[in-house]
């Protein structure tokens, strides 16, 4: 029901902006950094036909979603080099593309390292969890914390963790699909969020898995073709001499030979590891990424997909890279993009999509628009997914309904919980519109680095983990990662205004890792009780079936 | 008395077998990207100029832009490395196990 008016108040709202393309124009003028472009016709016909063929995959992907196993794994039956792909669309978000673009823009050689942490992590998945995640899970990650110990608390914390990253994930791409869309198409920021809002709602509830893994598998195959085309244009440009290009660049930027060196990004040692450890492990602990593992139908295709995905996400961050070059030289040098004081138009974060249109003219311009705004949509729709699971799978059939419920009352409330997770995005999205938030990708990292993955690497491979231990620990390093970003001067400075700050370094993850680590063992070695013992010796059977599959779910019939 | 599968697989040979080679290779590839990604961040932290020395004397390229291209290359091979093994090799090893326990 509520997806329906959803979907009709979508459709009106579609419809009232393409009669009167003025609407989004003639709204309020708009305040903060953002400067609108005049409405882009060619954008806004791409998007359009985007939408169109993922609400198409939505219904197709609708009528074959019945059982939960459909709703929250694809009935385990995708394949590993298609789960690659969607993985790749589902980490390679709007940041990663227009962020790290245009932090090689504006400091060259700092934005790989950021890269490099962002795809280091895949490896480290691979050799100590996919199979075994594969192995031991069904839905969710929680399914694999709490294989032996007790369901209540660990799911209780499971989903606290992943509600927790989802928020901030999801706050940081709906201010940036907002303020992205406004930019490009001339569109008002609350109806760019609201439209965000409802399409993922769409994909969610009435296509479940299916639907959200398609709308990433195009949307990561759009984005890998349009970023292949602009770094071959850029490479075409200096007869694909990398020299040239990076000549010409530091000729051209204020900072000289500056960019072609590690910068003023990783000051001091504590930083550089910290943030090091926030990247690699934080990956590890994404509730919507690992819940990617359970479509596959066994550990040999769960492998196979990290191996295509970490294919597919390295080859991309090459590519941001010689973007973020030629957006130096071809955006940099060119009146047109910049403002008089030297700012290119609507911030660096632009720099990419102002060399769209300086290689591929307008119409290209248009197709990058477009790929950016699916871009957020793919990756939104895999964090409401994932966070509408936590509520329905962990929370409520584990938790409120210990176990005692049907299929079908959980997939009802997996999609209220979507509704609802929608509306609560939107309503952050228009919330958090002139907030920095800039910290709130890195807070999300650093939450998943020391409350998820601690607690998932240990259950796999520490006997002596008890769920005191897990818990404890668990909620220490969520709550220590959380009080010292605000006391970072990313938030305590930056965003509440104070003079100084109280935690000196910008990312937690050093200390928050190590609180979550030492947390769990200390209060796992004290944990005596009879429980404790049981869950010891319930690690053989989980050990055994974790390494050869033995009782693994298998994908289901269609 | 009958012995549970688990149990079988257990008391089997070979799983010994398995576990100990797939865990030395899953944990060797580990160390190596780990060496590899904390060398490298190391390095930013303590010796920057490392790797904003030019490759060649009087060119603009820097040392820096190579070794971060082949980071993204090593972690791209020893997935594929780690997968071709695991997925021909030990997986061959699992079925069997599997099978003879049934």
């Amino acid at each position: 029901m509520i997806g329906r008016i959803c979907l009709s108040g979508a459709f009106a709202l579609l419809v009232t902006l393409l009669l009167h393309p003025s609407l989004g124009l003639a709204a309020d003028a708009v305040s903060g950094e953002v400067q609108r472009q005049p409405l882009n016709i060619p954008a806004i016909v791409m998007f359009f036909a985007f939408v169109l063929a993922t609400l198409g995959i939505t219904y197709w992907a609708a009528k074959r979603t019945r059982s939960a196993a459909d709703f929250y794994a694809a009935g385990g039956g995708v394949t590993g080099f298609q789960n690659g792909l969607a993985i790749a669309g589902d980490y390679m978000s709007a940041a990663s593309f227009l962020g790290i673009s245009g932090l090689v823009f504006t400091s060259g050689f700092d934005g790989l390292i950021y890269s490099i942490g962002f795809l280091v992590g895949w490896p480290i998945i691979l050799f100590m969890m996919a199979e075994r995640l594969r192995n031991l899970g069904k839905y969710t990650f929680a399914d694999v914390a709490s294989y032996r110990l007790q369901q209540t608390p660990i799911r209780s914390l499971a989903a606290l963790g992943t509600l927790t990253v989802v928020a901030f994930y999801l706050i940081a791409q709906m201010v940036g699909a907002g303020k992205l869309i406004e930019l490009l198409f001339g569109l008002d920021y609350m109806i760019a969020v609201i439209l965000v809002g409802c399409l993922m709602i769409l994909y969610v509830t009435f296509g479940g898995m299916l639907a959200t893994t398609w709308v990433q598998i195009i949307k990561a195959v759009l984005l890998l073709s349009g970023a292949t085309f602009m770094a071959l244009a850029v490479l075409w440009h200096y007869s694909f001499s990398f020299e040239a290009m990076f000549a010409d660049a530091v000729r051209v930027h204020p900072k000289g030979v500056a960019i072609m060196a590690p910068g003023a990004l990783v000051t001091d040692p504590i930083s550089a590891i910290s943030l090091g450890l926030a990247l690699m492990f934080g990956t590890a602990g994404l509730p919507h990424i690992l819940m990617r593992f359970f479509t596959v139908p066994d550990a040999k295709q769960a492998r196979r997909s990290v191996f295509y995905a970490t294919g597919f996400i390295g080859y991309f961050y090459i590519l941001t890279f010689i973007i973020g070059f030629g957006a130096i030289t071809l955006v940099m040098t060119n009146p047109a993009f910049m403002t008089a004081a030297g700012e290119v138009l609507g911030g660096s974060n632009m720099a990419a999509i102002h060399l769209a249109n300086a290689v591929g003219g307008n119409l290209f311009l248009g197709f990058i628009s477009a790929v950016a705004f699916a871009t957020i949509l793919a990756v939104v729709a895999g964090l409401t997914l994932a966070g509408a699971s936590a509520v329905s799978h962990d929370l409520y059939a584990s938790v409120i309904a210990r176990g005692r419920t049907t299929e079908a009352d959980e997939i009802r409330v997996s999609k209220v919980a979507t509704i609802v997770l929608g509306v609560v995005a939107i309503a952050l999205g228009i919330l958090f519109e002139q907030q920095n938030i800039a910290f709130m990708v890195g807070l999300a990292f650093a939450i998943a680095a020391s409350c998820n993955f601690p607690i998932l690497l240990l259950s796999m491979y520490w006997k002596g983990l008890t769920t005191r231990g897990a818990f404890i620990g668990g909620l220490l390093g969520l709550i220590t990662a959380v009080v010292l970003v605000i006391l970072s001067p990313t938030v305590w400075v930056t965003v509440l205004g104070n003079e100084a700050a109280i935690f000196p370094y910008k990312d937690p993850a050093l200390f928050s890792m190590a609180v979550a680590f030492f947390g769990i063992w200390l209060f796992s070695v004290l944990d005596r009780s009879e429980t404790a013992r049981r869950e010891a010796a319930a690690f053989e059977a989980q050990y055994i079936r974790s390494q050869t599959g033995l009782g693994a779910t298998t994908a289901s019939a269609h | 008395m009958e012995q549970s599968p688990a149990a079988r697989i257990r008391a089997h040979p070979k799983f010994a077998e398995l576990t100990a080679r797939r865990g030395r290779y899953a944990t060797v590839l580990s160390i190596v990207m780990l060496v590899i990604y904390y060398g490298f961040i190391l390095l930013v932290a303590f010796a920057p100029g490392i790797l904003g020395t030019p490759l060649v004397a009087g060119g603009v390229t820097t040392v820096g832009i190579p070794v971060g291209v082949v980071i993204i290359l090593a972690a791209f091979v020893l997935t594929g490395l780690y997968v071709n093994r695991a997925n021909t090799e030990f997986d061959a090893l699992n079925q069997q196990i599997l099978e003879d326990t049934k």
